[in-house]
């Protein structure tokens, strides 16, 4: 229980517990049931009332993409303008113009997204 | 609080990466603000002006060993070196990326998700767009120049995923066959992603082993570190697959027939030529600097790799009945080659560079000249389509047999000198059993090569013979590029050579 990796040891334990537990579990279940299937049995159970009918598959909207994208490109942003921010003040100007750069390529990237339409909700 | 020190940054060896950098940017506002119109011209001028901007630099930068921002960055010989090949070669791909002759407006669309010929289709087909691909591939070649030259893990991943997504989205932008370039695109993206997963591991767990991230911290690391053994063989092993699937070495190959069939042909030339660059610039640095003095750990497992990589790559060739994807596993046995020069360490960066540059001509050529049979579906790619188009189009088909032979090996063209450098140096790094496998696996290899030639000649041709479209001045300078370099490193590689020599070794301290 030493070194490095010693410390998984407890983690492997346990899988192997859960694995044994797993299969004890399911071998006992198989071995004590009664087995009658139907076909009522085999749909789909949705809360009590009427599997859906037709097809799976269905077209959906994917519009949300841009809250994805806006927040991934607003939290990024903070993410280094926090820590940024805390000390900047010993670094000087150097670091205020970085900050401009990084920031202003963010900036581009919803300049771009306003110019193209994104923004409009439709 | 404030003992934060900035880090020295060097913007001199920075340059050539900021100016393409810049120039996706601005592409990016030339694409929000200029009128429809005018952004095919301005988008073509400010590319090809943005990467011979950051050739210039390059050129200028050419005695600069140097790390700098903190050990993110190495500027060195082969570094500089890698970069100017992928530039050079993204130049080159770029005037295939750019022709608008062959189809009415260009080989893109700009909203793919379009079904073909419905009115949104039809309203975009009138109006001259895509010319977002521009930006994109600046974006992807200025992070595949980033990638040869990072001095650290994680610079290097960042890098990966600058230069991985817009080649992700340059792949799903197929103006004809629509869903196979979708398809493509998504393919490419889940397994590039899962791929990622494991470099990012792999930097997790060999920064628990050498407490850093930086390639020459490591390489002192091994020699210094108390932690297990395992941190370091399984942090190297997550990282070599994040690297080899980039690569296309087998067994992480299975995206590269389905993608480059599927991609735009520009795309697949530019992944074929570049991204091959760049992720052997990558590989060779990591092992070089990094794991040089843990080589006997995996030198044995990335051999089995490189056999691997040549022997299924060239025998799955030969079953090949599409020309892309004939292409696609003759770059999956040309990783295998490569990887060779990867396992003989210092000994074969020289002639691995050579061969990165000699390959990525031929290749350039070759999917240049797949862009131009055509029918009325687009590309034939089919080789069956493919027969007896020596009778008609003899200069094409002649031009396509030297690039073939080149491919093959025959001397007097860029693929045997290339080969021979390569497996000369390996052999004196004593890696003569791989060396053996490789000119093995390339002559079976020619096989499917020579298997095209005779088809062009030798075989009656179709029922329905595509023909070879007259393409733009862009696309033939592409095809003369390809040919002439070919031809030209294969009489007289020795400037380059000397320039490769000249580069020297991978800074590593």
């Amino acid at each position: 229980m030493d070194g490095y990796l010693g410390s998984y040891a407890t983690l492997g334990v346990l899988l192997v517990v859960a694995g044994a537990f797993f299969v004890v579990a399911y071998t006992a279940n198989r071995v004590l049931r009664t087995n009658a299937p139907s076909a009522a049995k085999s749909t789909s159970y949705e809360c009590g009332l009427d599997p859906a009918e037709g097809s799976d598959w269905a077209q959906a909207q994917i519009r949300y993409y841009v809250y994805a994208f806006l927040y991934a490109l607003f939290a990024v942003e903070s993410v280094f303008l926090f820590p940024w921010a805390v000390v900047f003040d010993g670094l000087g100007m150097v670091s205020v113009a970085e900050m401009g750069v990084f920031v202003a390529v963010l900036a581009l990237g919803l300049l771009y997204a306003w110019r193209k339409g994104v923004l409009t909700w439709t | 609080m404030n003992d934060i020190q900035l880090p020295a940054i060097d913007y001199a060896a920075l340059l050539p990466m900021l100016i393409v950098f810049g120039a996706a940017c601005v592409g990016i506002l030339v694409e929000a603000f200029a009128p429809r119109g005018w952004r095919f011209v301005i988008q073509v001028s400010l590319t090809i002006g943005g990467l011979v901007a950051g050739l210039v630099a390059i050129i200028v930068n050419r005695d600069l060993e140097i790390t700098t921002i903190g050990g993110a960055v190495t500027v060195d010989g082969p570094g500089l070196f890698l970069q100017g090949a992928i530039i050079i070669l993204g130049i080159v791909s770029l005037g295939l990326i750019a022709e608008r002759r062959l189809e009415r407006g260009g080989p893109f669309v700009a909203e793919a998700a379009h079904a073909a010929n419905s009115d949104g289709d039809k309203r975009q087909e009138r109006e001259p767009g895509a010319t977002e691909v521009f930006p994109l591939t600046l974006f992807a070649i200025a992070g595949m120049m980033l990638f040869c030259v990072s001095g650290d893990l994680l610079t290097m991943f960042v890098a990966l995923e600058v230069f991985s997504l817009p080649l992700y989205l340059l792949c799903g932008l197929a103006r004809r066959r629509r869903l196979i370039s979708q398809e493509a695109a998504l393919k490419y993206f889940l397994l590039g992603a899962f791929a990622s997963a494991f470099f990012l591991y792999g930097v997790a767990l060999l920064y628990g082993y050498a407490g850093t991230v930086s390639l020459t911290g490591i390489r002192e690391g091994v020699l210094q570190s108390e932690q297990s053994g395992i941190l370091l063989a399984a942090g190297l092993a997550l990282l070599a697959i994040g690297l080899l699937f980039k690569a296309a070495a087998v067994p992480f190959h299975v995206w590269t027939p389905d993608v480059y069939q599927g991609a735009p042909t520009p795309v697949t030339a530019l992944m074929a030529a570049c991204t091959k660059a760049a992720a052997f610039g990558g590989l060779l640095r990591v092992f070089n600097v990094a794991f040089e003095t843990t080589a006997w750990d995996w030198q044995p497992v990335l051999a089995t790799v490189a056999i691997l990589t040549m022997v299924v790559g060239s025998i799955l060739a030969v079953a090949q009945t599409d020309i892309k994807r004939l292409l696609a596993y003759s770059s999956v046995a040309n990783a295998g080659y490569l990887l060779v020069g990867v396992v003989s360490l210092n000994g074969a960066v020289g002639s691995s560079l050579f061969y990165l540059i000699a390959y990525g001509f031929s290749v350039l050529g070759a999917f240049a000249m797949v862009t131009l049979v055509r029918d009325s579906e687009g590309e034939a790619t089919h080789l069956s389509r493919w027969a007896g188009l020596g009778k008609g189009s003899p200069l094409f088909s002649a031009l396509f047999t030297f690039l073939m032979l080149g491919f093959a090996g025959i001397p007097l063209t860029s693929g045997f000198t290339s080969k021979f450098a390569l497996f000369s140096s390996a052999w004196d790094s004593d890696q003569s059993v791989l060396v053996i496998v490789g000119v093995l696996s390339s002559v079976v290899l020619a096989f499917p090569y020579l298997k095209v030639v005779v088809l062009l000649w030798l075989n009656p041709p179709g029922e329905e013979t595509p023909t070879v479209s007259v393409p733009s001045m862009l696309t033939r300078a592409v095809i003369f590029a390809g040919v002439a370099v070919t031809f030209v490193l294969g009489v007289a590689p020795s400037f380059l050579l000397d320039i490769v020599a000249d580069a020297g070794p991978f800074l590593a301290k």
